[in-house]
Order: structure tokens, then C-alpha cells, then sequence
């Protein structure tokens, strides 16, 4: 294997990553803030995902598209927190999984009731469809290079935001201590509706870019929402840097995994028994990660401090 | 209710549930003698999650892992031409009984949110794993050539079959008033309301509590065993985490913390599935919401309406 080989996986690595990062970011922070373990997360991403590439095709135009379900993403996190999640910040986290897989169920069905069963697929943007040379002989999709940027972009966006505006300062305020902001007179509901809202915004923004280099199809949500758990795990719950950190690491050892696992064992087993193996261990391979990571630091990487 | 009014009613259950086959026999609906046998194989699952999640404040979200294990135990030893069903019902328990020890061990150092995703992922990974052997069906899985073979007692028989599985249950749900009342069930309880306190007092709950995912997890494979017969078919879906959630849900609707809850609660949301797929293809978009509202509004479960009171705690 050649070394432009493995850089173009490590990008590779680096895009997935990307993508787990925009979901694990809104999950942390609706974790951190609202002690909300959020299981429908990812029906927000799948909703964002099936939108976008329904206006895709009315409107033809990808930037109407994006604009068109991060908004409407945005609008349904808001109008799920206001009816089903605000009463659940009280209650255990047992509740809040039971209610929230009933949601999933609920988004899954409806998806599959208005755009049928089986998987959509849409296309790369004709803006984006090209290569961009990035090394000598490297070339590397547009699409994927500026899904890489728009993630590295939402991160840094994200932390300008919480640790230099004033909704920044609420939003740490009120993951540190939610009863004295709301006595300093904070209105916590807004602030947790708003919250709530953005962290449905990423994750629809991470559905939207998924749909031209992933299937569409209803439950793709729980595909990505398990690795993100792992993510989060590894990273610490709460903690938004955790969370980058996590994802970017994931996203590199499961790609790279799929990639060079099997070719690497195959010197090791001889190949019939490496194309056995090979997948399998591949596709265990961010479980085993977590693993390790936990045994060594239980409350993950970053562990976000809460009082 | 009090405690003898209800144990009559219990007592009123478990003999319907003895004269289902007699039921579909005369009235000749074979099909409700498959559905019962159903109910009671995820009745047996959702007691054995209750061992942990209700007496021992475990919140496992991976339990169809264990599932799905005894069903592998079931059909890969059958497919290989081995198909005594002693041989495959102890494999089918010891085989989740030691992976949940592994799950357990690396799960049990964490708690509250970290451990319901990290049994989860667990789960998940033994799902992504299943779908990946080609040699034992990959994602469309295989049909059992057998099912499980016991000397003169025939699985075949859907009557003896029905009865085998009744039997199963009512030894477990005894087996597992004995558990829970016993020193071992005691510290595990304690330990789930004032761990600090159990530790202070020099027990090791750790261990106590991975005893008991170990128990948990043998019994839900010896429900898979029994799945694996009940549909003659293995599939990796049985590990899927929809499936955990299912399980979960039975717990939680029957009463969770109690033994005959989770019965109850398995009765209730398969029967209600029947119900709604009945009517509708789209059945999930009702049972969906109808979740959410049992969670807000219904405290207790099926089992707390019955006993007239919370019974949970």
C-alpha cells in the first residue's frame, strides 16, 4: 500500500469524523445542559437527511435544499422539545430512553409512510462533483474535501459561540447550575428550547451532507446515533471538546480499519481466512477501542465537570 | 387489591395462559398457540432484564445481545449436525452467561448514563458482527434444519412444545422469587438503592452486580434458545437494538422491580402489536406515541394497576 493510499483514508477518517462530530455535538450539549439522554437524535439527522433531498429535487438547487432543512429541522427539534422532551428533564434517564424510542419509532414510521421503504439516492451537487488535486497525484472528491471543511467550521463556529458570546455564557452557566441561572433570572425553558433546537440544526446539517455519499432510507438515524454514543463515551459526556476529539478518532480507526484491516491480516493468516475475519474485526474495532478507553479512563477522555 | 386477591388473580392468569392450547384446539386457531408461545419466550427475556434493571437499578439497553447468542448456540451446533438439545441449551447459557461476564466487567465500571450507551454499543457490536460471518448466513441468516432434540420429548409437537415453554417460565419466575429474597438477591437490591452504604459496610458490590448480569444474561440466552425453535430461523436482527428496546418496554409497561410484571408487560405490547399490524402496516408511527405517553403519564406499569398501588421501589 502506497503512502497517497493511506492519506487519502486518513481523509477519509477525517470526513466520517466530521459527520460524528456534528451529531455528538448537539447530543453532548443537550446532555450537558439539559441531563437529556436524547435516543432520537438521530431521527433529527434522517429527517434533515430525507428533506434535503426532497427539496433537492424541487428545487434543483443544493444551497435552497440545505437552507430549506436546516431550517425546518431546526422547527421540528423546537416543536418536539415544547411537546414531548421538556417534561422528561426531571425524570430518570430510563424514562427519557423509553420516550425517546418510542419517538424514533414514531419519525421512522412516518418517513416510511410519506417517502416509502426502500433507500433514496440522490447526487453530488454538479458545483461539487469534480476532484480538486490536493498533493501530485493525490486528488480527492470536492464534495467529501468540503464536507471536512463546513465540519471544521462548524466546530470552531461552536466554540466562538459558547465561550465568547453571551448565549455561550448562559449555555456553560446553565450546565454548571441550572437552579442559580434560572434564579438569576435566565428564562431557562427558551434557553433550553433554543438549545435543544440547535443541537437538531447539526444534526440535520450532518443529515443533509450525508445524503449524496450515503443511502437515504429510514433507520439510518440509529446507524450513525450508536457510533455516536461511542464517540461520546470515549470523549466524556458533556464536554464539546471531548466530543471532537472522540469523533475525529473514530472516524479514523473505523475507516482505516475497513480499509487496511483485512490486506494487513493477510500476510499475518493468508488470505481465505483474512476475508473472514478481516470485516468482522473491522466492524469491531471502535467497540474494542471504547473498551480499552474505559477500562483505563471510565468517564472518558475530557471528562466534563458538572456540579 | 390486597396480597390474596391478587395472588388469585395471578393464579387466574397462569391458568389461561395452561389452557391457551385447549383454547386453540377447539377452536381450531392454531395460530394463537404460535402467538402465546411468542409472548412467553420475550416474557422469559424480559423477566431475566428485569433481574437487573428493576432489582438492580442496571439500566442494560443491550439485552438482545444475549438474545440473539442463544439463538447461535441453537442453530450453529445444528448446523453442524449436532442438534441434541441438551448440548445446545447448556451452550446457548453458558455462551451468553460468559459474554455477558465480559460486557459486564468492562460496562459495570461505569454507571447511569454511560453504562445504558456502552451496553448498548456492546449489543450493537455483536449485531455488526453477526451480519459480517457469511459462513453462518451474514444478514439474511439460516434456517434451523431441527429443532433441538430431546429423546422422546418432540419440540415438533407444538403442544409439548407450548408446555416446555410454560414450564420454562414458571421455573424462572419461582427460581427467581427465591434469588431475589435470598442474601444474594438482598445486597444486589441494596446495592441499587445506597451503594455507597453497601460498600461502607464491606461488600463488594461490584461483583454482586456482575453476578447478577450474568445470571441475566444466561437466561435471556436460554430465551433465545427457545426463539430459535419457536421460528426454526437465526437471524442477527434478533441482536438488533430495536430489539433491546422491545425487551426494555416490556419491563417497564408490566412493572418493573417486580416478577410478574415483565409477564404482564410482554403480553400487553405483543398483543398490542398484533393488534395494530392488524389494522395498519404503519402500526409503529401509533405505537410509537403511545410509548411516549405510557412514560408520561403511566408510573407503576400494568402490574401497579393491578396491585392498586406504585409498586415500584
Amino acid at each position: 500500500m502506497s503512502g497517497l493510499l493511506v492519506l487519502e483514508q486518513c481523509l477519509n477518517g477525517l470526513q466520517f469524523g466530521v459527520m460524528l462530530f456534528l451529531m455528538a455535538a448537539g447530543l453532548t450539549l443537550v446532555f450537558g445542559i439539559m441531563n437529556l439522554v436524547n435516543l432520537a437524535h438521530g431521527s433529527l439527522y434522517m429527517v434533515g437527511a430525507y428533506l434535503a433531498t426532497a427539496a433537492f429535487g424541487w428545487t434543483g438547487s443544493f444551497l435552497l435544499a440545505l437552507l430549506f432543512a436546516l431550517v425546518a429541522t431546526l422547527a421540528v427539534g423546537m416543536v418536539v422539545e415544547v411537546v414531548a422532551l421538556r417534561t422528561l428533564y426531571e425524570r430518570d434517564h430510563l424514562d427519557q430512553v423509553l420516550a425517546t424510542f418510542g419517538l424514533i419509532l414514531f419519525f421512522n414510521e412516518a418517513v416510511a409512510i410519506v417517502w416509502g421503504r426502500a433507500a433514496l439516492f440522490t447526487t453530488v451537487p454538479r458545483a461539487l462533483a469534480g476532484h480538486v488535486r490536493l498533493l501530485p497525484g493525490l486528488s480527492y472528491p470536492a464534495y467529501r474535501a468540503v464536507i471536512i471543511l463546513v465540519g471544521l467550521a462548524v466546530a470552531l463556529l461552536l466554540w466562538v459561540v459558547v465561550s465568547r458570546t453571551r448565549l455561550g455564557m448562559l449555555i456553560r452557566a446553565g450546565a454548571s447550575n441550572r437552579t442559580m441561572v434560572a434564579a438569576l433570572g435566565v428564562n431557562i425553558r427558551l434557553l433550553y428550547t433554543v438549545v435543544f433546537g440547535f443541537g437538531a440544526a447539526l444534526a440535520g446539517l450532518g443529515g443533509v451532507m450525508a445524503g449524496p455519499i450515503y443511502t437515504v432510507l429510514p433507520g439510518m438515524g440509529e446507524e450513525i446515533l450508536i457510533q455516536v454514543f461511542v464517540v461520546i463515551v470515549i470523549g466524556g459526556i458533556g464536554s464539546i471538546r471531548g466530543a471532537l476529539v472522540g469523533a475525529v478518532v473514530v472516524g479514523m480507526v473505523d475507516t482505516l480499519g475497513r480499509a487496511f484491516l483485512k490486506p494487513m491480516l493477510s500476510t499475518v493468516i493468508g488470505p481465505s481466512a483474512a476475508d473472514n475475519a478481516g470485516p468482522a474485526l473491522a466492524s469491531m474495532l471502535i467497540y474494542i477501542l471504547m473498551a480499552a478507553v474505559l477500562y483505563f479512563r471510565p468517564r472518558g477522555l475530557f471528562p466534563a465537570v458538572r456540579s | 387489591m390486597d396480597s390474596r386477591a391478587r395472588r388469585a388473580t395471578l393464579a387466574a392468569g397462569f391458568l389461561g395462559l395452561a389452557l391457551v392450547p385447549v383454547v386453540a384446539l377447539v377452536a381450531n386457531q392454531p395460530f394463537y398457540l404460535d402467538l402465546f408461545r411468542r409472548i412467553m419466550i420475550f416474557a422469559i427475556a424480559a423477566v431475566s432484564l428485569d433481574l437487573i434493571l428493576g432489582f438492580g437499578g442496571m439500566v442494560s439497553f443491550g439485552h438482545a445481545a444475549y438474545l440473539g447468542l442463544g439463538a447461535y448456540a441453537v442453530a450453529i451446533p445444528a448446523f453442524y449436525g449436532i442438534d441434541s438439545g441438551l448440548v445446545q441449551w447448556t451452550l446457548a447459557m453458558a455462551l451468553s452467561g460468559a459474554v455477558a461476564l465480559v460486557i459486564g466487567a468492562v460496562s459495570l465500571r461505569t454507571s447511569g448514563v454511560s453504562f445504558i450507551m456502552i451496553t448498548l454499543a456492546f449489543a450493537q457490536m455483536l449485531y455488526y458482527l453477526g451480519i459480517s460471518i457469511t459462513a453462518w448466513g451474514a444478514d439474511d441468516g439460516m434456517r434451523l434444519a431441527r429443532r433441538s432434540q430431546f429423546g422422546l420429548l418432540d419440540l415438533t409437537n407444538p403442544y409439548a412444545f407450548y408446555y416446555v415453554v410454560l414450564g420454562v417460565l414458571v421455573a424462572l419466575l419461582w427460581l427467581g422469587h427465591q434469588l431475589i429474597h435470598a442474601r444474594f438477591g438482598t445486597v444486589v437490591r441494596a446495592a441499587r438503592s445506597n451503594e455507597a452504604r453497601m460498600q461502607a459496610i464491606g461488600f463488594s458490590t461490584f461483583r454482586y452486580k456482575l453476578a447478577a448480569f450474568v445470571i441475566a444474561g444466561a437466561v435471556c440466552g436460554l430465551a433465545g434458545a427457545l426463539l430459535a425453535n419457536q421460528t426454526e430461523y437465526l437471524t442477527p436482527s434478533y441482536m438488533h437494538w430495536t430489539r433491546s428496546g422491545d425487551i426494555m418496554v416490556m419491563v417497564i409497561l408490566g412493572g418493573m422491580g417486580t416478577l410478574f410484571g415483565p409477564v404482564l408487560g410482554a403480553i400487553a405490547l405483543l398483543l398490542l402489536e398484533d393488534l395494530l399490524s392488524a389494522w395498519t402496516v404503519h402500526w409503529q408511527v401509533v405505537l410509537g406515541p403511545l410509548l411516549v405517553l405510557v412514560v408520561l403519564y403511566g408510573r407503576g406499569g400494568l402490574y401497579g394497576l393491578l396491585a392498586g398501588g406504585d409498586r415500584r421501589g
